[in-house]
């Protein structure tokens, strides 16, 4: 199996496997919430990783960890108490859904056929809240977030921004209110992500209870995943520059192996560990089949599978036979040139099988 | 890590098979959702957990994986076709804090749960035992009455799931920390989909959010660990109780029918703080009341609603599969140095 699907999830890495198994262990148990000094000893390991995960984001505010980017999103829109929402017309389902669930009457922001979104699109009068992401997890583009949130507070709203796809890897939009981000893909663990809270705003929580992660969201944490997610952070900090060499390389070697496929989305303003390429006539349901070697994807994980045509797609002008004939090829750390290549030929392999080129 | 560990109701330590299990989760990493051959690996791997989990806790409803049991009650409140009508007073805050003017359920001094006059034509929430005293209401009789009223009874099985039977609930919140499973994962059980509203998302629609199949597997693992090991602490617990006795002290709703996993001990003229401190130094780790209300001054809520007139005393011991004989002696031991 050839695992080209980074924006679905990306692998545990091996660092962040062993910061989780010292707290996995027989001696390392405790509840981080008991005063006792097991207790008091997770309680400082989930410190850690906090500061490791602060470090991916900016500066005065605070991390609230949560059971992932869908919670944080949620907590984000729903706790903050905005009555009328604006979004843009290629979130992910995570805020779409919820924004629509806040404000029915929630306004969607268009995006240019290169899946930008114009932070001169006017936001409607008496907007609370504005949620835009920093790179799009279907096409990769890259929204123009700190300029979004100068707009959205210019129109006396809040900004949250979805950074799933970019944080530990891009800069964290600086003045931004709130942003969400998950450590499964950025090579942490599934099961905890986090919300970055702007020092001073308030919010109110979604889960009750003992009221851990200052009131804002209860239930006992894991200092196994909080430490999973503080090291994959920490690699993402320490790793940065390797990490970009290595997925611009890639993405050069991919645009070639593809030359004569369309991207989908801005060349330049985007992520270039994702490249969402299509080919007229393509039927992308055979193609998958006859790739089975290949863990690839069209569209989001969660969409996928759905028969439903891309709304990113869509957004971007393209027709719903022509949603239907594109794939989305995502890579990073650990791949290597030689899956590329591997994944390139099988992908040729079953286009020519198909005849229609 | 501490020579004696009696706090296993705050969190349990790993079972080597869960450890295991998550071990393996951690090899199927791909998105479950995801179509392709790896995704797919992992779905029927989630499938299969789910299965798993159902048959260990005897359970024939829907199952929906959480973050945990304080989630699993938020989505049961927030989510159910009926509003909360009624709590019970000992309630954890995990229900408590969702139930503002909803009306409370007295308690009796032995924990005993009166459904009085109250309405109960909605969703009631109670526990199946309580977190500080192990005290266990009989939710037999309650469930009628709330059949009956056409309510739902909703079960916080935070401290139960995985030890005794599950009570008959129409929702039950479960948490895989409490029974040697990982911090990070619990489920939600539902009879039936048609009492809750669907959000979108994952778990067919119930919660949204990339599943923790690593957890999920090890929850599972834990689950099948068995309860073989409550006959053991049921005999450590009786122990415990005439120890205490023994020395002076006194068992929080000592008749009352109790999990055998909690017990709550006063002390006579020591503060519970006090006493925590001195056996925290002797390397025994006990609670006063919940962890999340630990260190906090107040006295127990629990122990106030029960009438209990010498909360601020009491501290908390929970016993645990690995619990032996020996560390029983030990802490008894030391509970007669603090004592004098």
């Amino acid at each position: 199996m050839i695992y080209l699907d980074y924006q679905a999830t990306t692998p545990l890495a091996p660092e962040a496997r062993e910061a989780m198994l010292r707290w996995l262990a027989d001696d390392g148990f405790a509840n981080p919430h008991s005063p006792h000094r097991p207790g008091r000893a997770a309680a400082a390991a989930v410190e850690l990783a906090r500061a490791q995960v602060a470090a991916l984001l900016p500066p005065g505010g605070r991390v609230i960890f949560t059971s992932g980017a869908t919670e944080a999103i949620n907590l984000a829109i729903f706790g903050c108490g905005a009555k009328r929402m604006a979004v843009s017309a290629i979130e992910h389902a995570a805020v779409l859904d919820s924004a629509h669930f806040a404000d029915p009457d929630c306004t969607v922001l268009p995006v240019t056929p290169e899946g930008l979104v114009d932070p001169a699109a006017p936001i409607p009068a008496g907007t609370g809240l504005v949620a835009i992401m920093q790179v799009n997890n279907e096409i990769g583009t890259i929204q123009p977030v700190e300029q979004l949130a100068e707009a959205a507070h210019a129109a006396g709203a809040l900004f949250v921004c979805d950074a799933v796809q970019g944080a530990g890897k891009l800069a964290p939009p600086a003045n931004a209110d709130m942003i969400a981000i998950s450590a499964h893909k950025l090579h942490g663990p599934k099961g905890i992500g986090a919300l970055w809270v702007r020092d001073g705003l308030e919010l109110a929580p979604l889960i009750h209870g003992g009221g851990q992660e200052q009131g804002l969201r209860s239930g006992t944490l894991s200092p196994a995943l909080c430490a999973g997610f503080g090291a994959a952070a920490a690699l993402c900090t320490s790793l940065r520059e390797s990490d970009e060499q290595h997925v611009e390389s890639l993405w050069q070697q991919a645009r070639a192996l593809f030359a004569d496929w369309t991207l989908n989305g801005d060349a330049v303003r985007r992520w270039h560990g994702n490249l969402n390429i299509r080919r007229e006539g393509l039927d992308v349901a055979r193609l998958m089949s006859d790739c089975r070697t290949l863990a690839i994807s069209a569209g989001s994980a969660c969409a996928s599978g759905s028969g439903r045509p891309s709304h990113v797609l869509r957004a971007l002008g393209l027709s719903d036979r022509e949603t239907k004939t594109a794939i989305r090829i995502g890579f990073g750390r650990y791949t290597r040139a030689e899956d590329l290549e591997r994944a390139a030929a099988a992908i040729h392999a079953a286009v020519e099988a198909q005849g229609a080129f | 890590m501490p020579a004696i560990y009696l706090d296993h109701a705050a969190t349990t330590p790993l079972l080597p098979a869960a450890r295991e299990a998550m071990m393996e989760g951690f090899a199927l990493w791909a998105n479950p959702s995801s179509p392709h051959k790896a995704g797919r690996a992992a779905r029927a791997a989630l499938e299969d957990a789910r299965a798993r989990v159902k048959a260990a806790l005897g359970w024939p409803g829907e199952v929906v994986f959480t973050s945990g049991a304080s989630e699993a009650l938020a989505l049961a409140i927030t989510r159910c076709v009926q509003p909360l009508v009624a709590v019970s007073a000992v309630e954890h805050e995990a229900v408590l804090r969702w139930a503002g003017h909803v009306p409370r359920l007295p308690v009796d001094a032995d924990g005993w749960l009166a459904a009085g006059e109250t309405p109960l034509g909605g969703l009631v929430a109670v526990q199946q035992a309580n977190n500080e005293t192990g005290v266990m209401p009989s939710l037999l009789g309650l469930r009628d009455s709330v059949a009956m009223a056409g309510g739902l009874l909703l079960a916080d099985c935070a401290q139960t799931a995985g030890k005794i039977a599950l009570p008959m609930a129409d929702l039950i919140a479960v948490s895989a920390h409490k029974f040697g499973g990982p911090i990070g994962v619990g489920a939600l059980l539902v009879r039936d989909w048609a009492m809750l509203k669907p959000t979108g998302g994952q778990e067919r629609g119930y919660r949204g959010g990339t599943e923790n199949l690593p957890d999920a597997l090890a929850m599972a693992a834990a689950l099948e660990a068995g309860n073989e090991w409550l006959e053991q602490a049921a005999r450590l617990r009786l122990l415990l109780d005439e120890g205490i006795v023994a020395a002076g002290g006194e068992v929080v709703a000592q008749d009352a029918p109790r999990l055998p996993t909690i017990a709550g001990y006063r002390m006579p003229g020591r503060s519970a703080n006090a006493q925590l401190i001195r056996f925290d130094g002797m390397g025994i780790a006990v609670s006063a009341g919940s962890a999340c209300s630990s260190g906090s001054l107040k006295a127990s809520p629990v122990l106030t609603a029960m009438g209990y007139p010498h909360a601020g005393e009491v501290i908390r011991v929970s016993i645990g599969r690995e619990t032996t004989e020996a560390e029983i002696e030990r802490f008894l031991a030391a509970w007669k140095e603090i004592r004098a």
